[in-house]
């Protein structure tokens, strides 16, 4: 199955095209206003930018990976319509664990529904994709401490379940 | 030095074993390092950016605007706000954390953090967009509307649970390499 990856990337380099413009005149206008204040401003921005680059190029890395074991036919055929109850689980667990970006996990979920497969498996995978992040668990703990990053991905996790169900009924209705 | 080589330990074995994957043919480690590169450049577009405006957000926003408005004494107007900036970004959920931390540390309510990071990671306005490309209109304002006021509540119930000793880190060099 060939997924119309070429159109959802041109998505994402547009939004990152209105991303940069914003960028550059939030900047410009920053440095009209006060050089100093937007040189410093652009230190300490570089500063914290160096420090994540580490973890942030492991998630990148163990995404990788989890995306090659958990291939987009593989999702595309456990979450088929036949998946019923169980599929609904398995995408709530599939969608927690890894992290697809936005210009993959939106065809990959157009073709679910392409399919036959049910609106409720479709929302549950994408919440949790969005919302819950198991990879990137150590990353956020570092920042919120473990505790808290704990309780927020399993409060997500329920919420997503709610929003799947609620989803998949009113689709129905 | 060695500090250095440590911290990037997990990129240099990706790099060596992706290199080597290269000249043996083999598939799997090619298509893991394929991926990788298209995740990379969609970081290295998009995180920079991000980081000039947190730091430019450091030094114009002062602490008590923030305290002020989406502080702990905001009110349902918190709220809205906090949805309305995370609504305006873009990337990935781990790039909201260091918008967290910056937040965090100019006042911003533990509420309104994470109600922060719900509308983040489900209300982007360009992911709208190309989620009612694929998935439609009706869908995509079921979704939202669903997820809303979920993710009001986790705000609050966070605020509960972690409340008292909470606090946001910021993660940089220097901490890594006290480890």
């Amino acid at each position: 199955m060939r997924l119309n990856l070429q159109e959802s990337k041109l998505n994402m380099v547009n939004n990152i095209l209105i991303f940069a413009i914003v960028t550059g005149i939030v900047l410009l206008a920053s440095l009209i206003l006060d050089r100093k204040k937007t040189l410093m401003g652009l230190k300490k921005g570089l500063k914290m930018f160096l420090g994540i680059v580490p973890p942030f190029l492991n998630i990148l890395i163990l995404v990788s990976v989890v995306l090659f074991f958990v291939s987009q036919d593989l999702i595309i055929k456990y979450l088929g319509p036949s998946s019923g109850v169980l599929g609904f689980f398995i995408a709530a667990i599939i969608g927690s664990i890894t992290l697809i970006p936005g210009f993959i996990s939106y065809p990959i979920s157009a073709a679910l529904i392409g399919n036959g497969a049910s609106y409720a498996i479709v929302a549950v995978f994408m919440t949790t994709l969005m919302m819950v992040g198991v990879v990137t668990l150590p990353l956020e703990i570092k920042y919120f401490g473990k505790r808290a990053a704990i309780i927020r991905n399993i409060l997500n996790f329920i919420a997503a379940l709610i929003i799947g169900l609620c989803v998949g009924w009113l689709m129905q209705l | 030095m060695i500090k250095h080589i440590k911290q990037y330990l997990w990129v240099i074995i990706f790099l060596a074993v992706s290199v080597i994957s290269y000249f043996m043919g083999f598939n799997p480690g090619i298509t893991i390092y394929t991926s990788f590169k298209s995740f990379l450049i969609e970081m290295i577009t998009f995180i920079p950016l991000l980081f000039i405006l947190i730091g430019l957000f450091d030094v114009w926003v002062p602490k008590e605007t923030i305290e002020k408005y989406i502080g702990k004494e905001s009110g349902t107007l918190g709220i809205i706000l906090v949805i309305f900036l995370a609504m305006l970004q873009a990337g990935p959920l781990y790039g909201a954390f260091p918008v967290s931390y910056i937040l965090y540390k100019k006042g911003t309510s533990i509420k309104n953090i994470f109600i922060y990071l719900g509308a983040f990671s489900s209300m982007k306005l360009p992911m709208l967009g190309i989620e009612i490309g694929y998935l439609g209109l009706k869908f995509t304002i079921f979704r939202t509307l669903i997820s809303l006021p979920l993710f009001i509540l986790i705000g609050f119930l966070m605020e509960k649970l972690v409340g008292k000793d909470f606090e946001v880190k910021e993660v940089n060099l220097k901490k890594e390499d006290k480890k």
